[in-house]
């Protein structure tokens, strides 16, 4: 898999409202050899983060509450500054339904690690984990 | 009340003030739109100025001399049709000369007046304009209000078929790829998800095409002698293995046949969609309990379940299109957001409507009334125009 990262003992943290894409990334997660636990919602993933610290998180940034990815993303922040967070935001070409951040500005000021938009390849979400586990 | 503006250009200025002073306590009630229009007067002494006015703010009605020193009153005409406004001209012609009528119209003015007019005359041809004018543009606003909710509409439901596509393609993707594993119990699941979301998606066309049938009115109704509760019976029945699997009781009040004249697919459009939704959004061994009565030449059809319930907030925007309540419970459950969109859309066919009671984590009532005998022409996009018409101007009074 070109994982030169110890895989087996990280543990990742995945949240995303849809069901499918959640399961998708866990699959192929657990099938490189990561240990994943998922949540639904933002709630979900906050009663997870007080049990475990995860090595990473991959965090939507559209949940049920337009804001759920960022408060998500300032909470594993302030619980652990160390934890790589990579947001994913949905596309909006299509239908301009969503929202999406846009500006540099914007993305400065959430802090997260690393950005993915939807569809998100698996070879890619791979490259920027092994980057910031690396780091 | 709503004001119009007048723009009186002749070269006479006792002509201008003429008019001025004729049009000064002079106003138009519309019934169509349920209002009262006044006038607003000013003043132009020649093509030139006149022109100048109109870049500067058009007015709505035009009052035009034909006979002007410099550019004429056809000249204004010409300028006038090439600009993007929706002013009315009347034109002034000075002598009762039908051929100076005739090309005037032709070059795009609305209506006509000969000098010499009586006030009476000025204010018959005032208030066909005006008349004219708040109709044209009512019926422009709400072609645009239309052609807005259609383009909604269309963008929500390209984002409904493109989630379970991405989803399916997703799944395909790994499967080729391999990156999941060869584990045959993963694949199934895949597999599982992938059929599980293609069904999603009929669901959804399905549905789609029944609310355009309905909608278009091209729906071939077929109004006969129905009882209710024997089709209440009928699609109770066909659900009752959906609802055994998690345990919901569903059961039928009904005492004594209800007849009605209806079409048949639409109740049990209705009935469907109520009871498995009262199904898909119970709690496991909930009750689903579906009433159908009859008072007073009113139908009504009544669905209560034991099941998660939402706030009032919610349920405001429930019978919306494409409206789904997402939280963590509502997450597992498929649904096309058309469904009680289509039942609100049955029931004012049948001269009714449709509401619901909700408290959450107690359960929800929908209720839908029906008239028994109820006028059977189907709800056009006309005579919905024509309905929401009235209210539209008194929204804008």
């Amino acid at each position: 898999m070109g994982m030169s990262t110890d895989s087996a003992s990280k543990t990742i943290l995945l949240v995303d409202d849809d069901a499918d894409f959640l399961a998708q990334l866990q699959l192929q997660l657990q099938a490189a050899g990561f240990q994943v636990i998922a949540a639904e919602s933002q709630q979900e993933a906050e009663e997870l983060l007080a049990e475990t610290r995860p090595d990473l998180a991959v965090v939507d940034l559209m949940m049920e509450h337009v804001d759920g990815g960022f408060s998500l993303c300032y909470h594993i922040k302030q619980r652990d500054p160390q934890i790589p967070v990579i947001l994913v935001t949905g596309v909006t070409a299509e239908t301009g339904l969503e929202f999406d951040v846009a500006t540099d500005d914007e993305r400065a000021w959430i802090k997260a690690d690393a950005w993915l938009s939807k569809p998100v390849r698996f070879e890619q979400l791979q490259r920027e984990m092994e980057r910031l586990l690396k780091g | 009340m709503e004001r119009l503006e007048i723009l009186v250009v002749d070269d006479e200025p006792g002509m201008r003030l003429g008019v001025e002073r004729a049009l000064r306590t002079f106003s138009v009630h519309l019934p169509e739109v349920n209002g009262e229009i006044e006038f607003a007067t000013a003043q132009a002494a020649s093509g030139e100025e006149a022109l100048e006015r109109i870049s500067a703010a058009p007015p709505d009605i035009l009052l035009l001399d034909h006979k002007l020193p410099g550019v004429s009153g056809l000249d204004v005409l010409d300028q006038l049709a090439a600009r993007p406004i929706d002013t009315l001209t009347i034109m002034i012609t000075a002598y009762a000369s039908l051929e100076t009528a005739i090309t005037a119209t032709k070059r795009g003015a609305f209506d006509f007046l000969a000098k010499p007019f009586t006030p009476e005359e000025l204010k018959g041809a005032v208030r066909k304009a005006a008349k004219h004018l708040v109709l044209q543009r009512q019926a422009r606003k709400l072609a645009e209000e239309k052609r807005q909710i259609r383009f909604e509409f269309i963008s929500v439901l390209a984002h409904e078929l493109k989630n379970p596509l991405a989803a399916i393609e997703g799944y395909l993707r790994i499967m080729k790829e391999g990156s999941a594993g060869n584990d045959p119990a993963v694949q199934a699941k895949m597999v599982d998800r992938s059929l599980v979301r293609i069904e999603g998606m009929r669901k959804l066309i399905l549905d789609l095409l029944d609310l355009t049938r309905i909608e278009s009115g091209q729906k071939r109704r077929e109004l006969a002698r129905v009882d209710v509760c024997e089709v209440a019976q009928s699609v109770t029945e066909g659900l009752r293995a959906e609802a055994q699997q998690r345990g919901i009781a569903v059961e039928l009040h009904a005492t004594k046949p209800v007849a009605m004249a209806a079409d048949r697919g639409e109740l049990e459009i209705v009935l469907s969609n109520l009871i498995s939704n009262a199904i898909k959004y119970n709690r496991d061994d909930g009750r689903v309990d579906v009433y159908v009565g009859a008072e007073d030449g009113q139908v009504t059809i009544s669905v209560a379940d034991t099941g998660i319930g939402m706030t009032q907030e919610e349920a405001a925007h429930l019978f919306q299109e494409f409206v789904r309540i997402k939280n963590s419970r509502t997450r597992s459950i498929l649904g096309s957001g058309l469904g009680l969109s289509i039942v609100r859309r049955i029931a004012q066919l049948y001269g009714g409507h449709a509401s619901v009671r909700s408290e959450p984590d107690v359960g929800s009532t929908f209720t839908v009334t029906l008239q028994r005998d109820q006028q059977t022409q189907p709800l056009t996009d006309d005579a919905a125009a024509a309905r929401a018409a009235p209210h539209a101007a008194r929204v804008e009074a």
